[in-house]
């Protein structure tokens, strides 16, 4: 595991922000921590990084305790937006940090390339467009090769290019073989780049699991007339809405058309019906709330 | 090293370096030899109850380090606060010190690397201030046809110790404002009211109370203005002469200690959030 954490927790008061989450991201893949806004999401990755310490509970990084030099330096971060001089050029910005994280300057030109900002290396960091200070944020997470991203809403502000480039980026990480974790409050971007997720509202994790278990097991949504006599030929099914949804995994499709055809049953459309990460989500969220009400 | 290396890079930089550096010279520039030398060719011996040799004599190149320690007790003092507030303060606004907190440097390295720079830009601003002083008083024996003799290189040392001593303390004072307040406003505002302000209020009370005079000898700007004092740099707002040079150093050093280890500590142990 890169990261793992036990019953980690942060309590501001009585009230706890981050209540007894159980993280864990494998190496290689790209993990989502999803959850609404003030779900507690960047104050555990805040955690992770060493940058609040926890009331409760206890985390590992690649290994070493949060906030440990010798974690730190494999971890490039980019949390709540990027934090820079405004008054330095990207690429003076980015030589600062590399000194801090004992990267060599060369170094520099290989991110700045990496995340397309060479053309606007020189140029005033205040001068810069959301979208390229938030490129510039994860060119300075690159620094040093790190064995883990941590990305806090990477895409937060940027306009719908920037998003795309945003996700390209990560995704091009993650085919290079780069751990990633990263928060959105977004369930289309997670389900287009995560393998995993881990869903948190109210401060507690409510799921962790690839995005395919989360939907749920698979139905099959099949048209068919009569709808009666084909609900009586195919097992495990219910009629919903003039349609038959059969609890059955995507690849006995063919077995159930052979079966309502030899049935003299005329079939007009079979295809997955999937539950989006959407429909998910606010099932979990809502199913939280009222939890946390009752 | 690289934390101190980081801090040094930004801080050259930095626009506000130079101009509050800049502001720096040319305020000492014209409070220590410009309006003095006005004064001295104007004939108004009664500038300050100095004689127009007094003023003539201050202003030649063997008292140049007198010249710049003169400054520093309060007005250098306020403009060393302010940069440091600046450059510590701003870091929690721009979102830098958390950039540099998850860099992976030890929290007490990457503090200590910004005291360090800190104090190599002070060095600079003495060196700078020595320079400029030393300049204007060669121009001012030449204008006037006077002889003149370098100081001494121990004479030199002590000034260049004490001066550094001296903006050093209110260098770490601007540090820990800017650590506690979290933001440049307030530790600028709260630096600059207590080096220009608080303490020359209390110093007009302590002509009424014995106590509080007692206690102004002894806080950041009075222990420093002693030591200008005790090394002969005086007729200054803020210079005083009530304590030996010994011990205003040594509470000089003790501020200076006291402020980088609370900057340190704080540093250490609190969340950034």
């Amino acid at each position: 595991m890169i990261v793992t954490t036990e019953k980690l927790t942060k309590r501001y008061g009585s009230r706890a922000v981050v209540d007894a989450v159980d993280l864990n991201v494998r190496e290689g893949e790209v993990y989502g921590f999803l959850g609404p806004n003030g779900a507690g999401k960047t104050t555990t990755l805040r955690m992770l990084l060493g940058l609040i310490r926890p009331s409760g509970g206890s985390a590992t990084v690649l290994g070493h305790p949060p906030g440990s030099p010798k974690g730190l330096h494999q971890v490039g971060s980019l949390i709540e937006g990027p934090g820079f001089y405004p008054y330095l050029s990207g690429r003076d910005n980015l030589r600062v940090h590399a000194r801090r994280r004992g990267a060599r300057d060369v170094e520099v030109e290989a991110v700045l390339q990496q995340v397309d900002l060479t053309g606007a290396a020189a140029a005033k960091f205040r001068s810069y467009s959301l979208g390229m200070k938030q490129r510039l944020g994860v060119a300075a997470a690159l620094l040093g090769q790190p064995k883990l991203l941590i990305l806090d809403e990477p895409t937060n502000g940027l306009d719908p290019a920037g998003m795309a480039d945003m996700r390209d980026l990560v995704r091009a990480l993650a085919e290079q073989g780069q751990t990633v974790l990263l928060s959105s409050h977004l369930l289309g971007e997670v389900e287009e780049i995560c393998d995993r997720v881990g869903v948190i509202t109210n401060g507690r994790l409510v799921a962790e699991s690839t995005v395919a278990e989360l939907r749920g097991d698979t139905v099959l949504l099949v048209r068919a007339d009569p709808i009666e006599k084909a609900a009586l030929v195919v097992d495990d099914s219910v009629v919903v809405d003039g349609a038959l949804h059969v609890q059955a995994a995507e690849e006995y499709a063919p077995v159930i058309v052979r079966k309502l055809v030899e049935a003299d049953v005329e079939v007009r459309e079979v295809r997955p019906l999937r539950r989006t990460l959407e429909e998910v989500f606010f099932e979990m969220t809502a199913k939280n709330d009222l939890g946390a009400v009752s | 090293m690289g934390s101190y290396r980081a801090e040094l890079l930004r801080l050259f930089k930095w626009p506000a370096t130079w101009v509050l550096i800049g502001v720096w010279l040319v305020m000492t520039l014209t409070f220590g030899y410009v309006f003095n030398y006005v004064a001295f060719k104007s004939g108004d011996e009664a500038e300050n109850g100095r004689s127009g040799a007094q003023l003539l004599a201050q202003m030649m190149p063997e008292m140049s380090a007198e010249a710049v320690l003169r400054g520093l007790p309060m007005f250098g003092g306020a403009i060393v606060i302010v940069l440091a507030a600046l450059a510590v303060g701003s870091g929690y606004g721009w979102g830098t010190w958390k950039t540099t907190l998850t860099a992976g440097p030890r929290r007490l390295s990457a503090m200590g690397g910004t005291l360090a720079a800190l104090a190599s830009i002070v060095l600079l601003l003495v060196a700078a201030t020595f320079v400029a002083d030393f300049g204007a008083s060669v121009l001012v024996a030449t204008l006037e046809d006077q002889s003149w003799s370098f100081p001494s290189i121990g004479h030199l040392a002590e000034g260049l110790g004490a001066s550094v001593l001296i903006a050093g303390m209110w260098a770490a004072m601007g540090v820990v404002l800017g650590v506690l307040t979290r933001g440049p406003a307030l530790a600028v505002g709260l630096g600059l009211l207590w080096a220009v302000v608080v303490e020359n209020l209390l110093r007009g009370v302590g002509a009424l109370l014995g106590p509080v005079e007692d206690l102004t000898k002894v806080l950041p700007g009075g222990a420093a203005g002693n030591l200008a004092g005790a090394f002969g740099a005086t007729g200054a707002p803020g210079v005083l002469t009530e304590l030996s040079g010994t011990t205003a150093s040594l509470l000089v050093a003790g501020y200076l200690s006291v402020f980088a280890v609370i900057a340190c500590w704080t540093t250490m142990r609190r969340d950034l959030v």
